[in-house]
């Protein structure tokens, strides 16, 4: 028989993670039996490449940093090239327990991607203020685009079936917030079905939430231009394939 | 208007053009780049020469002091040429993004061949 999810690639975006990488790829590789972990470096400093390598991942490493967005279309690159049929973003912090991961894969025999989303009744994860004011309007006017209802959706927890992989290779936002907000975006106006499942968060390994008003407000701001301008976009944006 | 005035006006211009041209003669600078340079070239001569046709074209327009159009036309053509460049380097970038994630599967690839032909052999 083969392992339970041969077909399932982890990618795990890591930029100067070198003191978290190591774990949260043994971890996963032991939580998530027969899976293939790909680390993409985003231009890292220290040496996450070689402990993430050293750890039993797959590493791919960027010659610069190029965000979020370009090391996870990297991930997606790789699965289609490769015969994965799915992708599961994991953090290379280990804030996400790689013990859901096979809840979020369960999920997607009825979707094409699947969020795992912190205010869904799971765990004690809490933002306040602005920045959380940020967020609900967000996850209200993403429910409406995406037919579904999503209360977290800055959440980097995410699974992509086969034909979000194969959409998400063509076009994955480099902008800042690019591969959360748009990345739904563009899925839901592809016609995907996008569901959230409830996962609880740890502790970051490093950094607290900013609950400074200004940076919320910025936040907010951008966030804003993000998601009016992914609505915006002609819909041949989106196409996938040869033309 | 004074005769050194004139003379300025079209060395300027001349000079305008004659960097721009040697620019694309040697390939420093490509033609579609090059297009909003030439046609503020020309103009710049054009007027330098036969000041009238400002006079005329500001006149035309309403405008009361011909010298205000010149401003006007100058920085709408900057303008133009600034977003053009900011278009270009968000072309460029997005470029450099799809070969760095080329190269960073390429070398993940190579590199895991190798791995297998060392375990094979």
């Amino acid at each position: 028989m083969p392992p339970r999810h041969a077909r399932t690639l982890i990618v795990m975006p890591a930029f100067n993670e070198a003191a978290s990488v190591g774990d949260v790829v043994r971890e996963v590789l032991a939580k998530v039996p027969g899976v293939e972990v790909l680390v993409v470096d985003d231009g890292s400093k220290d040496a996450t490449s070689r402990v993430a390598r050293e750890a039993g991942a797959l590493v791919a490493t960027l010659p610069f940093n190029l965000g979020v967005g370009g090391a996870m279309q990297v991930g997606f690159k790789y699965a289609l090239e490769n015969g994965f049929d799915n992708v599961v973003q994991v953090d290379a912090d280990g804030q996400h327990d790689p013990a859901n991961v096979p809840i979020l894969l369960a999920a997607l025999a009825e979707a094409d991607i699947v969020l795992g989303a912190r205010f869904a009744g799971e765990g004690d994860y809490a933002v306040r203020g602005p920045r959380r004011w940020a967020m609900v309007s967000l996850a209200v006017i993403l429910s409406r685009v995406a037919h579904t209802k999503l209360t977290d959706t800055t959440s980097g927890f995410k699974a992509s079936g086969p034909k979000a992989v194969a959409l998400f290779a063509e076009h994955y936002p480099a902008e800042y917030l690019g591969d959360t907000i748009e990345s739904l975006v563009i899925a839901a106006r592809a016609g995907q079905v996008i569901r959230q499942v409830p996962v609880a968060m740890r502790e970051r390994a490093g950094g607290v939430p900013s609950h400074n008003p200004f940076k919320a407000a910025a936040y907010l701001g951008r966030a804003g231009i993000a998601l009016v301008f992914a609505l915006m976009r002609p819909a041949s944006t989106y196409f996938v394939g040869e033309r | 208007m004074a005769v050194t005035t004139y003379i300025l006006g079209i060395v300027t211009a001349a000079l305008v053009l004659l960097v721009v041209i040697e620019l694309l003669r040697r390939r420093h600078l490509r033609e579609r780049h090059a297009i909003w340079w030439l046609i503020a070239g020309v103009f710049a001569l054009i007027i330098g020469i036969f000041p009238v046709t400002l006079e005329w074209a500001a006149k035309l327009l309403g405008i009361e002091v011909p010298t205000n159009l010149v401003f006007f036309v100058s920085i709408a053509i900057l303008f133009l040429v600034c977003l053009q460049h900011s278009s270009e380097l968000t072309k460029l970038e997005s470029k450099t993004r799809a070969l760095a994630e080329r190269l960073a599967i390429l070398e993940l690839e190579v590199g895991e061949s190798a791995r297998r032909d060392d375990s094979a052999n």
